[in-house]
């Protein structure tokens, strides 16, 4: 392997036709660009999408009531129903694996108009009545105060974490917002914090919302022991989508809902949408590979081509090396590292190339700013190496053809050709 | 050295085989010159490829130094060829893109000789022909003396047991050919065993023994009072 000579050789053989050299090494060079571009690509992708999902749990799903729809115990059938204080706890009790568990209730909106007022000022926000568990289910940056806490809960006071675009449409610029008090329904709320929430999903009233300690809200716009919506995360390493028929099921049982009644409980699976994204990047990767590989291949065969050129082209040569009593062996060995070296080197040169230009394009987004669904197109070490091992396999592979047929000329023949 | 029994060799042509050797005895003894004489298909080149493992016989005992050659591939028949034996062709081969040293050190780098003493000795070869001060040329740069010269010196790099010349002054003018014959007889003078093939009269005269094939039999063979070549040059 490290030996001179046959080094000496190879470059020798290699820059004796410099122009053939280039424009076969070009066909390889181009292949795993292409490869690492489009793996590049599809990492940017990637990115950019798992940055629109944020640091949410994504192994959460959302659910709340709907209309019941099949006629059971007696009971008819387009009744409505609530969940329950008490359905927390009976789910954390029946369904093992679950890591929160949070009741929401809600109130404005569109539907209320002007429902919140300060002073002079008014606007109509989502009321949210929530646990502090929410802010690990829907993240959100608390740029000032605090969000809510477990006294909050116990104690039910009234305090509020506001967006900063309700702050922006109650306030003045410069003025004190924590501790200042605004009134919701008529009913007046301390602030205590704003968020502003870093992704958006694309929903303009992201930060048009006002966050309150549930149990305050239940008591004072008179919610009883009513949740209207609940977000369930599992733990890590058991998926929501696989217990959340659990869940459904201690919920029918304790509202007397038909087992079969699959409408009466609306639902928003985050982790099957997750899931299917996953998915979608995997596809993708694999169209990359798939691609990449076969443009790699063609550039392969034009190695493999001109290797057979070569070796035809050195048919006496070989036979005078045989003659002087050079192996077999040896004479495979030295068109096997000639195929595999010009492989190695053009593709060395495509990676290169290839990284430069991933290169370039982070510099530009970096220039330009963000763009949607594509962040930081990069490639790994990983499959950096998998592109190596797939260029000395494939070197190995372009010259093993035109290796055999080097000695599978008789060196008496081989001398008799001109 | 040499000793070869009832050598048979034909060639399929297609649906007929053309019986080329017709059952050849032939022996060679240490420090003998030999030149094999015989029109064009009298089989002499093919002799002389069976002698240089190029190609295998049909049937017969070929003994090259005391070694049974028989059953060989193609890897121990590439050692035997590398140890045994020095080829000079008609046609120089010599490696083109190599320096007349390379060229020469070529058998010895099959030795797996170290590059150093590859060098030494390619260079000592290279001055034994008086072409030294050529060792950094490449061939395309040689005449063709010099050129076949460079194949005799590469042919006894090895220091192989017989040197067998195809037709090595062929491609000669006749002072040449005399230049290049000196150097062989001073080779043969100093032990080594040569076998010449050529249908050169002149050139068969400077051996010290001549045999003559015709048509696949051996239908002459003699010691003759060589010729020296020096007197020619």
């Amino acid at each position: 392997m490290f030996n001179r000579d046959r080094w000496n050789e190879i470059l020798q053989v290699l820059t004796a036709n410099w122009f053939r050299t280039v424009l076969t090494a070009f066909g390889v060079f181009w292949g795993i660009f292409i490869l690492i571009i489009l793996l590049a690509a599809g990492k940017g992708l990637e990115n950019g999408i798992r940055a629109d999902f944020g640091n949410i749990a994504t192994n959460t799903m959302f659910m709340w009531t709907q209309n019941v729809t099949k006629a059971y115990k007696g009971l008819p059938k387009d009744r409505n129903f609530n969940f329950k204080v008490d359905d927390v706890d009976a789910i954390k009790r029946s369904v093992p694996g679950l890591r929160y568990i949070s009741p929401r209730n809600q109130s404005g909106g569109f539907q209320g108009a002007g429902n919140v007022i300060r002073g002079m000022k008014s606007g109509s926000f989502q009321i949210y009545g929530d646990y502090p568990e929410i802010i690990r289910q829907q993240p959100m940056d608390i740029t000032s105060g605090r969000f809510i806490n477990y006294s909050d809960i116990r104690e039910k006071r009234k305090v509020a974490v506001i967006g900063t675009d309700v702050r922006k449409s109650l306030y003045d610029l410069g003025e004190t917002v924590l501790g200042s008090y605004i009134k919701v329904n008529g009913v007046n709320f301390m602030i205590i914090g704003t968020y502003h929430k870093s992704n958006t999903d694309g929903n303009a009233d992201a930060q048009k919302d006002i966050y309150t300690p549930f149990t305050t809200f239940s008591q004072v716009f008179n919610r009883a022991d009513n949740v209207g919506w609940m977000a369930i995360t599992a733990v890590d390493g058991t998926p929501i989508t696989g217990i959340k028929e659990d869940v459904f099921s201690v919920l029918k049982e304790r509202h007397s809902i038909h087992p079969e009644d699959i409408r009466a409980i609306g639902h928003f699976d985050l982790f099957e949408q997750f899931s299917r994204v996953v998915r979608l990047f995997g596809a993708l990767e694999f169209i990359a590979y798939f691609v990449g590989v076969l443009v790699l291949l063609s550039g392969i065969i034009g190695v493999s081509n001109i290797m057979l050129i070569v070796v035809k082209e050195r048919t006496k040569e070989i036979g005078i090396r045989r003659a002087l009593g050079e192996g077999p062996w040896s004479i495979k060995k030295q068109i096997l590292m000639e195929s595999i070296f010009l492989t190695i080197i053009s593709g060395m040169a495509g990676i290169v190339f290839g990284a430069l230009l991933i290169y370039g394009i982070n510099y530009i987004l970096e220039m330009n700013g963000p763009v949607d669904m594509f962040v930081n197109p990069n490639v790994n070490l990983g499959v950096v190496v998998v592109a190596l091992i797939i260029l000395i396999v494939s070197g190995l592979l372009a010259g093993f053809i035109p290796a055999n047929s080097a000695i599978k000329v008789r060196p008496i023949e081989a001398l008799r050709t001109e | 050295m040499i000793e070869i029994k009832n050598l048979h060799k034909s060639y399929k042509m297609g649906s007929n085989s053309l019986h080329v050797l017709k059952g050849i005895d032939f022996s060679v003894a240490e420090g003998e010159l030999v030149a094999i004489m015989g029109s064009s298909g009298s089989g002499k080149s093919t002799l002389l490829n069976i002698l240089g493992m190029l190609d295998t016989a049909d049937s017969g005992d070929y003994v090259l130094d005391g070694v049974p050659i028989e059953n060989l591939n193609e890897t121990k028949a590439a050692q035997y060829r590398n140890k045994f034996l020095g080829f000079i062709f008609q046609s120089f081969n010599l490696i083109n893109y190599k320096s007349a040293m390379e060229n020469v050190a070529l058998p010895l780098y099959y030795q797996k000789v170290n590059r150093k003493e590859r060098q030494e000795k390619a260079l000592n070869y290279l001055e034994r022909v008086g072409l030294k001060q050529w060792a950094t040329h490449l061939p395309s740069e040689l005449s063709g003396g010099q050129k076949q010269r460079v194949a005799i010196a590469r042919a006894m790099a090895a220091e192989p047991k017989v040197l067998l010349a195809d037709e090595p002054t062929g491609a000669l003018d006749s002072k040449t050919s005399y230049e290049v014959m000196d150097l062989i007889q001073k080779i043969n003078d100093d032990g080594n065993t040569i076998l010449v093939v050529t249908h050169e009269e002149d050139i068969a005269e400077m051996c010290k023994r001549i045999v003559h094939l015709k048509d696949g039999v051996i239908v002459e063979d003699k010691k003759v009072e060589q010729v020296r070549a020096s007197a020619y040059v």
